[in-house]
């Protein structure tokens, strides 16, 4: 067994928290950049602009990118030949989180409690962990801005239905989402599974790489398919209009029961923030 | 581009048309769901809220932290719809304009149109740029609602665009 500290996992979400929030990732980077390069439309190139100077003045800075800086989401991947001393799991990437949060003066944005909404605070994170093989850690972190995250959407398919029925599912959450979750969208999607895990497939499928198209032929149609319809809503940047209201679109899928189809949307506002690190 | 300086007077605001660019210099409040919350509770009950409503402008924002030796941190705009149920209370008590992102509904749009207001959009998800205009930050009221308090900012050439114009006019899409 290799021995990992759990100080080393706090300390690395805390470094990933910092960068998440602050940096914005190359690959969105490089795909506004391009839609910059395409737009005619004057206020929308204005908007894309505003974009791309705000990325340069929170890492200039060292400001958060969005004032929401999210609920936090640490992904672990834990190899199974790891074993993790000191204390317990769940409060050492806590701890990272809090820390990384301070550091990078983002927003104590989660409430403890749905209904009463008190004690506004950097945490508790949602943490997802997987069991993979291998004697390594993989911490990602993902603050998720709650403005895309109220526009998630879950339909459970009939088995029969085929993908164009899906592709025009995803399409009418961007229509619904209009301007406000902060287009251009990246948009997520997850297919097959229970309905829970279509939602996290959806959420994980925002961690690919953006410039990447899906290695399954079925879903990267799909993902082409969805992107020319969005992008033809004319909702544009920030809703002023134009070609440019999705970047992406990223499908992962899993095997599903035979009498269903469960398919998930999960948006993303253009400041597509996470940040990934191995032990 | 159109400069502008508050307070945001009904005659100012005449003159705006939908997809106009503007740049705001003066006082302007945030205050976001919990605080509109709170202010309509207030209202309803004949109280005074926290800030003169008369003419004023609400910006719907809750800033991140203030980092050391800064005035203010991230302080983009967060999804006007919310604060849709709240809006046509505010701006019977006096609001002049409103600052977010997104569309509004029909009734807004229309006690925009009766009473004369503005809605602006400003660069959605762009708080570090936007946090370069501010010149003062300080907390006025509910201190205990943390990052959803009400904040007094002073701003210099805050970006804008009218979204809704005083005649009930929309930017496509809002």
């Amino acid at each position: 067994m290799r021995k990992i500290p759990a100080a080393k996992i706090s300390d690395t979400t805390a470094e990933l928290c910092a960068r998440a929030n602050i940096i914005l990732r190359k690959d969105v980077l490089v795909l506004l950049r391009s839609a910059r390069k395409k737009e005619k439309n004057g206020l929308a190139a204005a908007a894309l602009d505003a974009i791309l100077e705000n990325a340069r003045a929170a890492a200039a800075e060292r400001t958060p990118l969005c004032q929401d800086t999210g609920l936090p989401y640490v992904f672990l991947e834990i190899g199974q030949g790891v074993l993790i001393t000191g204390c317990r799991l769940d409060a050492a990437v806590n701890n990272g989180v809090k820390r990384g949060y301070a550091f990078a003066s983002c927003r104590q944005s989660v409430v403890s409690h749905p209904l009463s909404r008190s004690g506004s605070s950097y945490v508790p994170a949602v943490i997802h962990t997987d069991i993979v093989p291998g004697s390594k850690v993989r911490v990602t972190v993902f603050p998720k801005g709650f403005g895309s995250e109220n526009k998630t959407g879950l339909k459970m398919f009939r088995p029969t239905e085929s993908g164009d029925e899906i592709v025009n599912y995803v399409v009418s959450c961007a229509a619904e989402a209009g301007a406000d979750a902060c287009p251009p969208y990246i948009i997520g999607c997850g297919i097959g599974g229970g309905a829970d895990t279509a939602c996290l497939l959806a959420k994980k499928s925002l961690l690919r790489d953006v410039r990447k198209r899906s290695p399954d032929r079925l879903l990267r149609k799909m993902e082409k398919e969805i992107l020319r319809k969005v992008n033809r809503l004319n909702i544009g940047p920030m809703g002023l209009g134009g070609g440019c209201t999705a970047l992406a679109v990223n499908i992962e899928a899993s095997p599903t029961h035979i009498a269903g189809l469960p398919a998930a949307v999960n948006i993303s506002c253009h400041a597509l923030r996470s940040a990934s690190a191995v032990i | 581009m159109r400069k502008l300086l508050t307070p945001l007077t009904k005659d100012k605001i005449a003159g705006l048309k939908a997809g106009e660019q503007v740049l705001l210099s003066g006082i302007i409040y945030t205050a976001r769901d919990q605080a509109h919350k709170l202010i309509a509770a207030a209202l309803s009950k004949g109280g005074k809220p926290p800030v003169e409503l008369s003419s004023c402008v609400i910006y719907y924002c809750g800033p991140s932290g203030t980092p050391e030796g800064k005035v203010i941190g991230s302080c983009g705009p967060t999804t006007s719809s919310r604060m849709d149920a709240f809006a046509p209370l505010l701006l019977e008590a006096g609001v002049s304009a409103m600052i977010g992102k997104g569309g509004r509904s029909d009734k807004v749009v229309r006690e925009i149109k009766r009473r004369k207001a503005v809605y602006f959009i400003t660069y959605a998800g762009c708080g570090a740029l936007l946090a370069r205009t501010v010149r003062k930050a300080e907390v006025i009221a509910y201190s205990h609602l943390g990052p959803e308090a009400v904040y007094r900012l002073e701003v210099e050439d805050f970006p804008l665009i009218v979204a809704i114009d005083s005649s009930g006019r929309k930017l496509k899409g809002f």
